[in-house]
């Protein structure tokens, strides 16, 4: 963005070089929306359901955000991969802060391989110094895209993250593992996957949401990017899960202990 | 061809989502070879029933068990295998999709059930579908759902014990340290009984008053996420769809409403109690026994309880 004279420049405009963040974003049916699995067995019912941006992608964008507002990076860019309406959730993110945005519209669903060999073509056209995703959409619930991207790149991966510092050829991640925390260093570029403790994302703006409108957004095909995005997993039947049946209420403590004593005898 | 199974980094023990992924190995069929990054940890997992092979890797990078140098070294092994496998632990989250990417296959996350070697079940939709799914790979590459697959037996088999062989570290990454809960508590994944509670225990200090019932129990403490969220409990308590999946043999939630989120990573449990104060908290749905109630009353009233013999 070119600023005019009189006008004053953002703060800590002495980062020598250039830091580029890439941030994929999803479109997935809205947390809220309680999915129902359709009847002849090929999916779920998407049709007329809200959609929103993955939640976790949302976290990734903010902290991509918050970097640029420290000073740490110069600019971001939102890619999506996904269906023309996809366009939405890159407007969401340009509201957020993000710069720019890439659509690369592609039918269907598309597996983490294939996205990340989809991000792989745009990092190199790019060249961002560093990349931060959800850990997991929550429509697949695959957790996949993030390490696939950085084995494709040959890059270091901190997955799962809680806390990213970033500085001029490193990134230090802290990261959400079982039984606590655990924090690496990765040689840039790098992929850094976000965790719901990272930060809390925030809402957009009015004035940002109409700004959103005038930033650029590229539309590409994967025969672009020269991808093939043909998926590896036929999906053979998609069922409702078992269901629990709701078992009764109990009256008091005393009850609910010979319950479990006597009858389910688990205690 | 054989399977691989890359076990969670446990110490000198074997873990139980380690157990379960052998035991969705075994479903599968073929010898089953084992990798552990720790070489103390060889003796206790070529006592598995069913494992022909101990492979083990030692070195600074499979120490921490980085996600770089441990997937070069999967990579190197597959060759040999049909099917390389790990337990959906974080560390296993982390490193098996880097394993497909590189060896050019989609990464089947979680798998719930095996129909044969190249047809498997996952949960989808925060566990609000099943999917079955064929992989067109020639190696297949996932991370196991350890809930869905009953663990096999700790002991009874006697694996040969090779070490693997050397690689390059990528050196993309460093360890720098780590903060690891000791906690005299089961293991959340592998508990018998796990007390969860919620954002209706109110703060980090009164959350601390479920340790009670589960001392008395034997059992794991979790959380929901409005819990984790709030700061009344560790992220690593975190039981739900982005968090860790139990299922034990009694799940307790005490001032869990009961999101569908939550409910994903402990519908499997085999009894379910729930304690909340709203009646008409979906928790209820699930649970095969429910108490209204305020859990500050009730707690006291159940160590009492739980007390009497």
């Amino acid at each position: 963005m070119r600023h005019s004279p009189g006008v004053a420049a953002p703060p800590q405009q002495d980062t020598a070089q250039a830091m580029k963040l890439l941030v994929p974003v999803k479109r997935v049916v809205d947390y809220n929306v309680k999915v129902r699995v359709k009847a002849d067995g090929t999916g779920v019912e998407t049709a007329n359901v809200k959609m929103s941006m993955n939640p976790f992608d949302e976290i990734a964008v903010e902290e991509a955000v918050r970097l640029k507002e420290k000073g740490a990076a110069t600019e971001i860019i939102a890619v999506s991969i996904g269906p023309a309406a996809a366009a939405e959730q890159i407007r969401t993110a340009l509201a957020m802060g993000a710069d720019r945005g890439i659509l690369v519209e592609v039918e269907g669903a598309v597996e983490p391989l294939a996205v990340a060999k989809l991000l792989k073509a745009i990092i190199m056209k790019e060249e961002p110094g560093l990349i931060i995703l959800g850990k997991q959409a929550i429509d697949d619930d695959m957790n996949a895209t993030g390490q696939m991207l950085a084995a494709l790149m040959g890059w270091g991966q901190g997955t799962f993250a809680s806390k990213v510092e970033l500085a001029a050829d490193s990134v230090t991640v802290t990261r959400e593992v079982d039984g606590g925390l655990e924090t690496v260093k990765l040689t840039l570029p790098a992929i850094v996957t976000a965790d719901l403790r990272l930060n809390e994302p925030r809402y957009a703006s009015l004035p940002n949401i109409m700004k959103a409108r005038k930033k650029p957004i590229e539309n590409l095909k994967p025969a672009d990017l020269g991808v093939d995005a043909s998926p590896r997993l036929t999906t053979l039947k998609v069922e409702e899960p078992p269901k629990r049946q709701a078992g009764r209420k109990v009256g008091s403590v005393a009850e609910l202990v010979d319950k479990l004593r006597n009858e389910a005898k688990v205690i | 061809m054989a399977i691989l199974v890359l076990a969670d980094h446990s110490g000198a023990t074997v873990s139980q989502p380690t157990r379960s992924a052998i035991a969705a190995a075994q479903k599968i069929g073929g010898d089953v070879h084992v990798l552990v990054l720790d070489g103390e940890a060889a003796p206790s997992h070529a006592e598995l029933p069913g494992v022909a092979k101990v492979l083990t890797a030692t070195g600074e990078g499979f120490a921490h068990g980085l996600a770089e140098p441990v997937a070069a070294l999967l990579v190197s092994l597959a060759p040999a295998y049909s099917h390389l496998l790990a337990p959906g632990s974080a560390a296993g989250k982390n490193v098996m999709p880097r394993v497909a990417a590189l060896l050019d296959v989609q990464i089947i996350s979680d798998i719930a059930g095996v129909v044969d070697g190249d047809t498997f079940q996952r949960f989808i939709y925060a566990g609000n579908a099943l999917a079955t799914i064929r992989s067109a790979d020639a190696t297949k590459v996932a991370t196991v759902r350890a809930a869905s697959f009953d663990p096999v037996p700790a002991t009874g088999g006697s694996a040969s014990t090779e070490a693997a062989p050397g690689i390059t570290d990528p050196a993309l990454s460093q360890f720098l340290h780590a903060e690891i809960v000791k906690s005299e508590r089961p293991e959340l994944a592998a508990a018998r009984v796990v007390v969860s509670g919620g954002r209706a225990m109110g703060s980090a200090d009164s959350f601390k008053i479920l340790e009670g019932v589960a001392d008395r129990l034997g059992a794991a403490i979790g959380a929901s996420r409005a819990a984790v969220d709030a700061g009344y409990a560790p992220n690593d308590m975190q039981v739900g769809q982005t968090g860790k999946i139990v299922a034990p043999e009694l799940y307790m939630a005490f001032g869990i409403s009961g999101a569908i989120q939550h409910l994903a990573g402990m519908k499997d449990s085999k009894v379910i109690v729930a304690i909340n104060k709203d009646e008409e908290a979906p928790i209820f749905q699930v649970a095969d026994y429910g108490l209204v109630g305020d859990v500050f009353k009730i707690i006291p009233e159940l160590e009492a309880e739980l007390d009497k013999k």
